[in-house]
């Protein structure tokens, strides 16, 4: 296996990014890492981006998404329907190769132009549950009901998780929802939206994009002054069905966890794509980590674009790592209703 | 900096999307529309509802003749409750609960709609029952909701559906999905200035600080570097015709309501990208690789790609094939 590390990062977020189109909301986040990264935009070997096409009603969004990376002479480049992070994880394969040495990788997606949580309901088995119309909150409802049921856990560890995430959401710039002096106890306040969950159990509605730079062995050492590299990477899918699944635990995530390594030394840092706040105490249960690490910038509570929050964090810990506030962490990113497919990546300093 | 433009759109498919459901899935719509709750029995034993074409463990198949009845009641194993129905979406115009109900002798729950006044209704654990449609067309809904039961009630029948008799009718074969999404889209900064540039008449186009391509309509970045097109600039509203098919479909385009036409890309004067558009003023088999044409404004310019109407030829001699060689 060839090391893999990432060499750069940058996001960014918004509410609503009326002022500017895909491309123009792309451009500058690809620019940022690229010239982070140290390595000429003509020598990344591969670029590879995720977006979901039903975000804006149109087929082959990331088409015109390329128009941000400039594709001429043509490069060696390609897609996945889905979070960005499983763009990084094609990247991290085709590195393996040995075909190419470094890969951009981006993420991107503006659900401010439709209902996403409706949108959402299209991925969903078409013949018995899509009819029904239940939105990615509803699914999310169940899995929360069903956890707190078995678990003896209750609305207010909600609202703790919920609450942490605010504070921990006012030192990251990209926090769309923030609050340094967030409690539970006012949270616990607020009206129910989907009962067992409130507004500030579910994430915030967030435009964004994302992009990572990825190199292999000598390379990032030369372009890196601390190359936080890919230890283990895997990703694990549970049946469509919710009522086939165990909703009280995350056992994919828990493979993958395994197949990643994330046992195999102390985590540092832990960024879960929880976009729920029971999904936090569910998947650092799967991942057996300390949930005092987990989703410091916030998480996707704090802030969530769609396709591109799971790049985002494995983007925020790999900056922990590179900046030196931590050494070993893990990124976990999912896709699909209530945690039905979860990509898990552990991440050390040289 | 130029306000950006918004445009609706919808996501819609006419009629609904038809789906063929297959023998295992059919037989359980089947059964739903003649009021039988089924699912199929497991190689381990275990019941599965609804069915699938597979065990979603051991993804071995399932058949048919493994169907067993089941239900019709049922326990609520989770659930969560809707405060705001959905129009056009939700089955249900009041609040209402969606809950994975297990029907008994299943193993599995299936996710389904609970029909309590209010979330003070619901409860893990609870008995439900099926209150069937008396319209049933053989999909998920023919099932109205699942509704409170204490056990020991008598079951309540499944009304008949008038006029219909299971015997005279074959088993469902598929299912029409319908649904539309809605958005509200942003032209974004370049998209906006060319489109405001339309409705005075000029094509905007832009181009890289370091470049002199000149992109016209630009989306924001010059696309063989990903540079932004920061630089303003207009281009004329004439130029080449690089490339051009001649359209015998009947209904593509409300600007060209008769067929045969001409759609081409334009080498606009003054611009490093290619244009699409019609061409008219000229029959079809005039039209030519070269030839110089320049655009029909509407009377009524908008911020609307549909202000250039049509292009038409200038009468000027054709361009020389070095001058677009680079375009095709």
């Amino acid at each position: 296996m060839r090391d893999v590390a990432v060499v750069s990062f940058a996001y960014s977020t918004s509410p609503k990014e009326l002022a500017h189109n895909e491309v123009e909301m792309i451009v500058p986040v690809v620019r940022e890492a690229i010239a982070a990264s140290g390595i000429a935009r003509e020598e990344i070997g591969f670029t590879c981006s995720g977006s979901l096409d039903y975000l804006q009603g149109g087929p082959f969004s990331f088409v015109m998404g390329l128009d941000a990376v400039g594709a001429w002479p043509p490069i060696r480049e390609s897609h996945v329907e889905m979070d960005g992070a499983w763009a990084l994880y094609e990247a991290w394969v085709a590195i393996q190769t040995g075909e190419v040495d470094s890969a951009l990788v981006y993420g991107f997606g503006k659900p401010s132009q439709g209902d996403v949580h409706e949108i959402m309901t299209l991925q969903y088995d078409p013949y018995y549950v899509a009819p029904l119309w239940p939105s990615m909150v509803d699914m999310a409802a169940l899995q929360a009901r069903a956890y707190l049921d078995a678990s003896g856990r209750t609305e207010r560890d909600l609202a703790e998780v919920a609450a942490r995430a605010l504070r921990d959401g006012a030192s990251t710039p990209q926090a769309i929802r923030a609050d340094a002096n967030a409690t539970a106890d006012a949270l616990l306040a607020e009206p129910m939206v989907a009962d067992p969950l409130r507004a500030s159990d579910i994430f915030p509605t967030t435009d964004g994009a994302a992009a990572i730079v990825l190199a292999a062995d000598d390379l990032a050492r030369r372009v890196s002054k601390r190359p936080v590299w890919i230890r283990g990477i895997d990703h694990r899918i549970e049946p469509h069905a919710l009522g086939s699944r165990d909703l009280t635990r995350s056992e994919s995530t828990a493979i993958a966890a395994r197949a990643a390594g994330v046992g195999n030394g102390p985590i540092d840092v832990a960024e879960v794509h929880a976009q729920f706040s029971h999904e936090v105490l569910i998947l650092a249960e799967a991942l057996g980590v300390d949930p005092a690490v987990v989703n410091p910038s916030g998480g996707p509570l704090a802030a969530n674009g769609v396709m591109s929050a799971g790049l985002v964090r494995i983007g925020e810990v790999a900056r922990r790592i590179a900046a030196g506030d931590a050494n070993r962490g893990v990124a976990h990113v999912t896709s699909g209703p209530a945690l039905q497919q979860n990509l898990v990546c552990v991440l050390e300093g040289e | 900096m130029t306000e950006p433009l918004l445009a609706r759109h919808s996501l819609e498919y006419p009629g609904g999307y038809t789906r063929s459901v297959g023998p295992i899935v059919g037989r359980f719509l089947t059964g739903l529309r003649d009021g039988r709750l089924e699912g199929v029995r497991l190689a381990d034993g275990r019941v599965l509802v609804p069915p699938t074409e597979y065990d979603p463990v051991t993804a071995a198949p399932t058949s048919v003749d493994d169907f067993v009845a089941v239900g019709p009641a049922g326990t609520v194993l989770s659930w969560s409750w809707v405060d705001a129905p959905r129009p056009e979406k939700h089955r249900l115009d009041r609040p209402f609960a969606f809950a994975l109900i297990r029907p008994d002798g299943a193993d599995t729950a299936m996710l389904h709609m609970v029909d309590v006044p209010s979330a003070a209704g619901m409860s893990t654990g609870m008995r439900v029952i099926p209150r069937w449609r008396v319209e049933r067309v053989g999909g998920v809904a023919d099932i109205e909701a699942w509704v409170p039961y204490a056990d020991g009630d008598p079951i309540p029948e499944v009304p008949a559906i008038p006029g219909f008799d299971a015997m005279d009718h074959d088993d469902v074969t598929g299912i029409v999905s319908t649904g539309r999404l809605d958005f509200e889209i942003s032209a974004g900064a370049a998209t906006s200035r060319f489109l405001l540039g339309l409705a005075e008449g000029k094509i905007i186009g832009g181009r890289a600080p370091g470049s002199e391509d000149v992109y016209a309509a630009s989306r924001g970045t010059d696309p063989t570097t990903g540079e932004p097109t920061s630089v303003e600039v207009e281009v004329r509203d004439s130029g080449i015709v690089t490339t051009f098919c001649i359209v015998n479909i009947p209904g593509l385009s409300d600007l060209a309501p008769e067929i045969p036409y001409a759609s081409a890309q334009v080498l606009l004067d003054g611009a490093n990208n290619t244009f699409f558009g019609l061409i008219r003023g000229c029959e079809v088999d005039e039209v030519r690789m070269g030839m110089r044409v320049r655009a029909k404004w509407r009377d009524d310019l908008a911020a609307d790609h549909r202000s250039i109407e049509w292009w038409e030829p200038t009468g000027e001699p054709d361009a020389a094939y070095d001058e677009y060689k680079d375009y095709l």
